[in-house]
């Protein structure tokens, strides 16, 4: 359905080799409801030296797709498309060519260190044993290696805490010590799932600031996946958003940030307290929750909860593909996408009427049957008609439509 | 621990009195160890807090995870009784009250809690979760509880068809709404909200925070709002008292705290959170604290952030005498000399811009 964007040779953005290239990537997990679309046709380039951050909520994918370039999820089932790692296809590979990429090539850093460390072997001891699997070293070499790899994330007195165990290390400096794995074999790409959401701010900042250094180091490419736009616009040169599955929007950070062209990538922004907002600023939540992924609603995933939708029209009919919008490779998966260029985080916040809309929150969770409630939903249509901004053409009594998302058999089921 | 339990934190000004007034809080939790489970020491979560809520408004209680905002928020409402110190609410002292004057006054005082998923039972449904504080406080009967449920899912935006259904069947924040119409069934004067939206995905996060602000509006209520995310904070609260290792080390009104932060921990702080502006984000400069959070159990004398300090450090490698960090723990108190009218505890406050 996504139209797959050309591959590319060297990146647009800043020449360089493209590393990885995931073209138009299904995958999901069968569960006794159904199967569970979690990455459904997902495309994208990461050239070596710039950061692609994937943004998105929990449920979007974003995950997912990490875990389906390092094949690390056994129960993940792989329905199309093709992962090429300069220029091969990781999915066909076989696994011992996949495990020599594995860890020396691409090397993941995960959310919890303590569940990613091995709790009954020695930091120094696991760090190392990533040179000795992948480049040959003996004991002694792997061990000054480890020892060199804990002194460049900033570990203070390496040698003595080469021997120690991971419960004795604070949660910074395990994350660091996972940090110090990931890039003992000088990976091209480093994959961070989250990598800070465990850690408290004064925590999270030491850490970022070696990922920032360590990119500089080794020159290797880096995946950031996080759901936390501050992290991202401090990281990243270019941002992917997902949502239910989808890449929705794709562009370089200035671009997504401010010159946003999807409705949900705008919604993201204007529900977000900020730090150095005055704090009289109203937020603009996001209605209603996200789709389920094993029946996905008709058209674009995100209509059901879009104040830019057209119900009834295309938004509710016509799933949009990811296409230029702007720029050179700014993509976003939304027909009305050009409209939005007019519309500001700023410009949506006043136009809303918040407090008309706090009575709003009574769309379905994930995977459960509608609740009918003809009266609820007459009462969140006329919140909405008042509390949408003129940009939205959608009538009064189209709202009905709303509370449907999720009922549609999916179409996709079919094709497994 | 005792130099800690009778230090002269700061005494609240006489005048006309808050609803909500704390004194020297003091929670010591002892530690256990050898054969016969002995205390072999104390962890001080809270040592020595005072802080004051006002009818209407919200005091935020901000600090990185271990600085004791939940157990103070716990001590606040007697859930847990304190080592030392008093709480007042409406003028009387709460933290010795017992039995059924307890229970009466607990009327006045609810909590919403951090995870939706786990304070809620999942074995009854929404109905019943909600009528059981009208029953045992109220003794209503069936139909007038059934109404007032009623009313109570209104106002927190769920329908009222959702008082038959189980906490399983409604998303995060749905079930975040549920905890929040349990804590406003009694029509309490305050709420204390510990980590209310940290669970929730941002999108979903704005509307509770929204539905937070109206209700405080239409109802008078006031919050202490117990959070690590300081830019909800900022967004919410009129007052912010910013807590580490147990004490609060800076606070005063919103706006002074954010822009214009007295403590080098408030300061770090805010320096250390992320803005989702690219161009901000890139240029600014951070303070980065250098080690972890000392053990609560064994705090350092002094200032307890004496140990990570990087205003320390640069008056150290100034040749400026730093002694007074080491042996004496500065006061919650206004320094003149600091650029701040808010009370800062640092010997050294000194107003720095940081956001």
């Amino acid at each position: 359905m996504v139209d797959a964007p050309a591959t590319y040779a060297a990146s647009p953005l800043t020449g360089n080799e493209v590393l990885l290239s995931m073209r138009g990537l299904r995958a999901g997990f069968a569960t006794d409801d159904g199967f569970v679309r979690a990455v459904d046709g997902v495309s994208f380039d990461v050239a070596r030296g710039e950061v692609l951050a994937i943004v998105g909520e929990s449920g979007s994918g974003k995950s997912v797709t990490a875990m389906a370039i390092l094949d690390l999820q056994p129960t993940l089932e792989i329905a199309e498309g093709e992962i090429l790692w300069k220029g091969r296809d990781l999915l066909t590979m076989s696994e011992n060519g996949r495990r020599a990429v594995r860890g020396k090539e691409i090397a993941m850093i995960f959310q919890d260190p303590l569940t990613a460390l091995n709790p009954v072997h020695t930091v120094g001891r696991q760090i190392g044993e990533m040179a000795r699997i992948h480049e040959g070293l003996d004991r002694q070499e792997a061990r000054a290696r480890a020892i060199e790899m804990l002194d460049l994330v900033g570990i203070p007195e390496a040698r003595t805490r080469a021997d120690m165990y991971p419960h004795e290390f604070s949660g910074g400096m395990r994350q660091r010590a996972m940090i110090a794995m990931a890039i003992t074999c000088k990976p091209d790409l480093l994959i961070a799932d989250e990598p800070t959401t465990a850690l408290d701010v004064t925590v999270q900042a030491q850490v970022l600031e070696v990922l920032l250094d360590i990119k500089d180091e080794i020159d290797s490419a880096i995946i950031l996946i996080t759901h936390d736009l501050g992290v991202v616009a401090g990281l990243s040169d270019r941002v992917m958003v997902m949502y239910a599955g989808r890449a929705i929007e794709t562009g370089t950070t200035h671009e997504i940030f401010y010159e946003t062209r999807h409705p949900y990538t705008l919604g993201l922004l204007a529900s977000l307290p900020r730090l150095d907002d005055v704090g009289d600023e109203p937020l603009v939540p996001i209605v209603g929750s996200p789709p389920s992924l094993i029946r996905k609603p008709s058209g674009c995933s995100f209509h059901p909860r879009c104040r830019f939708a057209r119900v009834p029209g295309n938004c509710e009919t016509d799933d949009p593909a990811l296409r230029l919008v702007a720029g050179d490779d700014h993509q976003a998966a939304c027909h009305y996408a050009e409209e939005l260029a007019d519309v500001s985080v700023e410009s949506l916040r006043t136009a809303v009427d918040v407090t008309a809309e706090t009575a709003l929150d009574l769309a379905l969770p994930r995977d459960r049957e509608p609740i009918e409630d003809a009266a609820v939903v007459e009462d969140v249509a006329v919140a909405e008609a008042t509390a949408h901004p003129g940009v939205t053409d959608r009538a009064e009594g189209q709202i009905d439509q709303w509370p449907a998302t999720g009922q549609r058999p999916d179409d996709g089921e079919a094709n497994r | 621990m005792s130099d800690v339990a009778t230090a002269p934190v700061d005494a609240p000004p006489d005048d006309a009195a808050p609803l909500l007034r704390a004194t020297d809080l003091v929670k010591d939790f002892p530690i256990r160890g050898g054969v016969f489970s002995r205390t072999v020491g104390y962890v001080s979560a809270v040592a020595g807090v005072s802080l004051e809520v006002d009818e209407g408004e919200t005091l935020g209680l901000v600090g990185e995870s271990g600085c004791g905002k939940s157990t103070t928020g716990r001590l606040l409402l007697n859930l847990i009784p304190p080592t030392a110190g008093e709480v007042l609410f409406d003028g009387q002292p709460i933290s010795r009250m017992r039995g059924k004057r307890l229970s009466r006054m607990r009327q006045r005082f609810q909590i919403v809690f951090q995870d939706p998923y786990a304070s809620l039972n999942p074995r009854m449904t929404v109905g019943a979760t909600l009528s059981e504080p009208l029953k045992v406080h109220l003794g209503l009967d069936q139909q007038a509880v059934d109404e007032r449920i009623a009313d109570l899912l209104r106002t927190v935006g769920l329908s009222p068809e959702h008082m038959n259904r189980y906490p399983h069947e409604f998303s995060g924040g749905q079930r975040q709404r549920i905890g929040i119409a349990r804590a406003l069934a009694l029509d309490p004067d305050l709420i204390v909200l510990d980590e209310p939206v940290s669970a929730l995905d941002v999108s979903i996060q704005a509307g509770v925070v929204n539905l937070l602000q109206r209700l405080q509006d239409e109802l008078g209520l006031a919050y202490v709002f117990i959070a690590h995310d300081l830019s909800v904070v900022r967004h919410i609260s009129d007052r912010v008292a910013v807590m580490y290792l147990g004490k609060i080390v800076e606070r005063g009104d919103r706006k002074p705290i954010y822009e214009n932060p007295g403590h080098p921990y408030t300061q770090a702080l805010l320096s250390a959170i992320p803005l989702p502006d690219p161009e901000r984000e890139k240029t600014r400069t951070r303070i980065i604290l250098t080690g972890d959070v000392p053990s609560p159990a064994n705090p350092p004398s002094g200032c307890r952030f004496r140990t990570r300090c990087w205003r320390k450090r640069e008056l150290d490698e100034a040749g400026t005498d730093t002694s007074a960090c080491v042996e004496q723990e500065p006061l919650l108190q206004i320094r003149q000399s600091s650029g701040v009218d808010h009370p800062v505890a640092c010997h050294f406050a000194k107003a720095v811009a940081v956001v």
